[in-house]
């Protein structure tokens, strides 16, 4: 899939229509510099470096949601499809211990659901499925390596978790798209807490520890160290560890965050 | 009042279980479901007459997004009882293995936190004390705590609901901020579902099991306030009254 398709669902058409007639992604940049931040939140899928060494500022200061409903469920869709393909290689890749089967084999199956349902939502408004390297070009190896596996799995996982509840609140306005998409985004984090347990691992996110995936991976749980929620300190809990704080809430990332996790996966 | 029967916590298998069996034992519980308004129009911020407060002698958790904050409020206040009692209990060292009492000890923390989460979000936008749910009282009758396996099947009672709570209340809240703030605690709320899933059942497809993700559409579960309480009012835990005259 072009993953700059995929993002002009996330883009005015003014700034698609900009960016088209600048040319090179470079000059595009450049012009962007001065755009303001709906045009800062467009240049975050193109910069794959953006993911490779991530900056607070790619998970901070893109705040806000920006989608429809229907570019809500696309990019509900294109995430479901990387996990489904994902965890049908890793059931093919016989890898997975006898111990663990089905457990992965239950993830499959409701990813597997997941992407029935929204394409069969989304109709003619589905995206195409993208073509995915679950090598990130020669650096993964996770068909082979167990550890790697479970590793990319709680990635996704998590990284799924996060993408959802950022688009909640572009699905307000649909009471039933909505309770759709928060009763896949309950399973996700059911699927986080196993596959994070399979790793010894809590099953909830400690702070924005990334627990021992590569730093490639910090822009999945940067932001979620937040302690303070709508203006409470959840440091303030008498005889509660400041620590629980972050781990009691899990936090939101933008479609152009997640676009541009999942973008290192995509060819 | 007749107090929580243990042998029907254990018997809950499943939270549909637990529901049926809730839909008939309803007469016994701690809540009046007093005319339990379905009116899914009541979507609006918070009427002033539909403020949460004493109606005739009972508190109502009142109406539109306060109804619904109040509602999560409540239930928090009975997972972080509960937790608060498994990890206080004097026999919580000799129950749990390491890692149960690892995660049971996550769980209580989190629990309290979003329990003061709630009372600090609420108490910010009420026009009067009196709005403010009371801290509510318990009672698990003959539960055990030194029961491993009694405290882990309510555990995971309380997890599955909390989460069908979150999922089914999602649709009532207007405030998009507010809407976050249910999608951060219910994700949480969800892995611990897993967790203690995991920890019952390990190795298998338990902590995400059939009885609770629908294994056609991988869709987790969604229930109404109405259907919430109704199904934890059957567990007879909840000393207080209540009710929720405007909430669907």
């Amino acid at each position: 899939m072009n993953i700059i398709k995929f993002l002009e669902s996330f883009t005015t058409e003014g700034m698609i229509n900009s960016m088209q007639a600048k040319g090179s992604r470079r000059d595009s940049f450049n012009q962007f510099q001065n755009m303001g931040k709906v045009a800062a939140m467009a240049a975050v899928p193109f910069g794959l470096s953006a993911f490779l060494a991530p900056t607070k500022a790619n998970a901070a200061t893109f705040m806000g949601p920006q989608e429809t409903p229907t570019e809500a469920l696309q990019l509900a869709l294109t995430l479901e499809y990387l996990e489904d393909e994902f965890y049908a290689m890793a059931l093919d890749s016989g890898i997975i211990p006898a111990a663990d089967q089905a457990i992965i084999a239950q993830i499959a199956k409701h990813e597997n659901a997941h992407v029935s349902l929204l394409a069969n939502a989304l109709g003619a408004d589905a995206p195409a499925k993208p073509t995915f390297d679950f090598t990130a070009g020669g650096n993964f190896d996770p068909f082979n390596d167990y550890p790697t596996l479970l590793a990319l799995a709680q990635a996704f996982e998590d990284t799924g978790v996060r993408a959802y509840k950022g688009q909640a609140g572009n699905l307000i306005s649909n009471g039933d798209l909505l309770t759709t998409a928060l009763q896949i985004h309950s399973v996700e984090a059911m699927h986080a807490s196993q596959i994070r347990r399979l790793r010894g691992q809590k099953g909830w996110i400690v702070g924005s520890d990334r627990g021992g995936l590569p730093a490639a991976a910090q822009a999945v749980y940067d932001g979620e160290e937040l302690a303070v929620q709508a203006g409470f300190n959840t440091s303030t809990v008498p005889n509660i560890p400041a620590a629980a704080g972050p781990e009691s809430f899990d936090e939101p990332i933008t479609g152009p965050t997640a676009v541009s996790i999942a973008s290192l996966f995509i060819v | 009042m007749k107090k929580v029967q243990v042998e029907e916590v254990k018997s809950l298998h499943s939270r549909r279980n637990f529901l049926r069996i809730s839909g008939i034992t309803l007469a016994g519980a701690g809540l009046v479901m007093a005319g339990c308004s379905s009116d899914d129009d009541n979507n609006g911020g918070t009427k002033d007459d539909q403020k949460p407060g004493v109606r005739n002698g009972v508190f109502d958790l009142g109406g539109g997004d306060l109804g619904v904050l109040t509602y999560a409020y409540a239930l928090e206040q009975l997972e972080a009882d509960f937790y608060t009692r498994v990890v206080n209990s004097n026999t919580f060292g000799s129950t749990f293995n390491s890692e149960e009492q690892a995660v049971l000890t996550d769980l209580y923390r989190h629990e309290v936190i979003h329990r003061e989460f709630f009372k600090a979000a609420i108490s910010g936008v009420i026009t009067s004390q009196d709005q403010l749910l009371p801290a509510l009282e318990f009672d698990y009758g003959s539960l055990s705590f030194s029961s491993r396996a009694q405290v882990l099947a309510t555990a995971k009672t309380l997890e599955d609901t909390g989460v069908a709570a979150y999922n089914g209340a999602g649709r009532y809240i207007t405030t998009p901020d507010y809407l976050v703030l249910a999608g951060k605690i219910v994700s949480v709320e969800a892995r611990h579902a897993a967790a203690i899933r995991s920890l019952i059942n390990p190795g298998s497809a338990d902590f995400a099991g059939d009885d609770v993700v629908d294994p056609t559409t991988g869709l987790g579960q969604a229930l109404k306030p109405s259907q919430i309480i109704t199904a934890v009012s059957a567990l007879d835990v909840i000393q207080t009254k209540f009710t929720a005259q405007f909430l669907p």
